[in-house]
């Protein structure tokens, strides 16, 4: 038990995708211009990444190795489908609000990272802890992306007005504001694993 | 002294530091500043002296949490970078726009690549570019001289190029709407002399940059080729002011004289594309910032050969 409780951490700190693998970077510098849009795409991808590291992992000794890409992207593609429709269905304001970027999560190399280098190597049970793990630490870190994003580019946060009559920098809700805090951040983290 | 020039090892030691030259840059900077004071009013010399102060204080709080040797702080660099960035905005800027601008230019432009020298960009106009790009509109927000009667709102001669005619005369003397530095040709121009007879820069950036916007301002500039208005476009906006004092920042430029060269075409070619076809009315910030990134590519093309090697 303890052993599956460490795959799922080090999905959050020490493999956290996208500030110490840095993977799904596209998602991440589009979507995060607002928690609730960061927080959508990443509870959307962590079900993806749940769904087909069980499937991968379950059916890893049937898929022949030279052809084992393709039947990622057909699994996958299943999930983000189902997403998609769901989305669509019951949250279509923030489907509208995060767009390409859901259809887009087939090709997130987070997703096909876990396939290849986890779901396909190891048993269901921890591939599913391994899921959840990359997962979460993918929406928190977009969580907080978005949060510093949308704070100092609308003075919002969560849609609430934090502070008045705060002049917003338009930069951090634009293209290099995104760059610019995620680069900080990655900083951040390295600084404090450096210390540590 | 006439041999003096910037380039790969072997050096010989000189008296000249880091800290003279910054002194002497800031120095040669001075002119234009008084004349964009006395054009836009006593307003624009607290926002010169809010930039400097921001950017002072943002270098000793970082160099304090990384640190260093406070004391550095001194070494003139900040002073010329608060400067440099104040030359850049508005007279009428909100007094918070020069304190934000000064610490990110510091905090994000050199301090977070490591200080003095290991910076890729020019400090002062990652500033000038957040600021741009996050408060569009008190950037671009220009006042008339102090002896125009609708002293608030007016634009840039680049801005209504096509509305209003300047006389070349009130270009040169910086009669016109503009950032605080880059609107007296003539002060400028003192300043840039000061500085190349002192052999703190070479004329191969200015030389190359403005003679490339020149030519091709003049070439594709109007309404037919040959037909473009190649004085209108030195003498407006901020091409002298960023050929002398912000291309030729030490850090940011390529080594080599042939690499300057290729520095100074490519800010060219950038600014002119900027200006004639591109949604800025002007270039020459983005297109300085755009060659930074150039620069160790640059640098690698333009590598000498080792001293007592022979060529193959």
């Amino acid at each position: 038990m303890k052993k599956l409780f460490k795959e799922f951490l080090k999905g959050i700190f020490r493999e956290n995708p996208t500030f110490a693998l840095a993977l799904g970077l596209c998602p991440t510098l589009a979507v995060s211009t607002s928690i609730v849009n960061g927080f959508g795409m990443g509870v959307a991808a962590t079900f993806v990444i749940l769904g087909s590291n069980i499937i991968v992992s379950a059916i890893r000794n049937f898929i022949p190795s030279k052809i084992r890409i393709p039947c990622f992207i057909v699994i996958i593609a299943t999930f983000v489908t189902i997403v998609e429709l769901v989305m669509k269905a019951y949250f279509p304001l923030l489907s509208k609000a995060l767009g390409i970027f859901v259809p887009l999560i087939v090709v997130n190399c987070i997703v096909m990272a876990r396939a290849e280098a986890f779901a396909s190597k190891h048993t269901v049970v921890k591939s599913i802890f391994d899921g959840l793990g990359m997962g979460a630490g993918f929406t928190l870190a977009l969580v907080l992306i978005s949060g510093i994003r949308e704070a100092f580019g609308n003075g919002t946060l969560l849609g609430l007005v934090i502070v008045r009559n705060f002049e917003p920098a338009l930069l951090f809700i634009l293209a290099p504001g995104a760059l610019l805090v995620i680069g900080i951040l990655i900083g951040i983290v390295n600084l404090l694993s450096q210390r540590r | 002294m006439n041999n003096l020039t910037v380039s790969p090892a072997p050096h010989i030691k000189s008296g000249l530091t880091t800290q003279r030259i910054m002194w002497i840059v800031i120095l040669a900077l001075l002119p234009a500043g008084l004349a964009g004071v006395y054009i836009f009013g006593i307003r624009s010399l607290k926002v010169i002296f809010i930039s400097i102060i921001s950017c002072i204080l943002s270098e000793a709080i970082f160099l304090k949490f990384r640190q260093r040797d406070t004391r550095i702080i001194l070494d003139g660099s900040a002073i010329l970078t608060g400067l440099i960035l104040a030359y850049n905005l508005p007279p009428e800027v909100p007094f918070w726009i020069p304190v934000v601008g000064g610490a990110v230019s510091i905090i994000i432009g050199k301090q977070l690549f490591g200080g003095l020298g290991h910076n890729i960009f020019n400090p002062a106009l990652v500033g000038r570019a957040f600021l741009q790009i996050s408060w569009p509109v008190y950037m671009t927000t220009w006042k008339n001289p102090r002896w125009v009667l609708d002293a608030v709102s007016s634009a840039t001669p680049l801005a209504k190029e096509k509305a209003v005619n300047f006389s070349y005369m009130d270009l040169f003397l910086g009669n016109h709407g503009g950032c605080i530095g880059e609107v007296c040709i003539l002060m400028l121009l003192i300043g840039a002399l000061i500085l190349i007879f002192t052999n703190i820069i070479s004329f191969h950036i200015p030389a190359s940059f403005i003679g490339t916007v020149v030519v091709l301002t003049w070439i594709f500039g109007g309404d037919g080729f040959f037909k473009g208005d190649f004085v209108f476009h030195l003498l407006a906006g901020g091409l002298v002011l960023g050929a002398f004092f912000m291309a030729t920042d030490y850090v940011t430029c390529p080594l080599t004289n042939k690499g300057k060269l290729i520095f100074g075409i490519g800010c060219g070619i950038l600014t002119s594309l900027i200006r004639l076809k591109g949604s800025y009315p002007e270039g020459v910030s983005y297109a300085i910032l755009f060659m930074n990134a150039m620069v160790p590519l640059i640098d690698r093309y333009t590598k000498t050969r080792i001293y007592g090697i022979s060529k193959t």
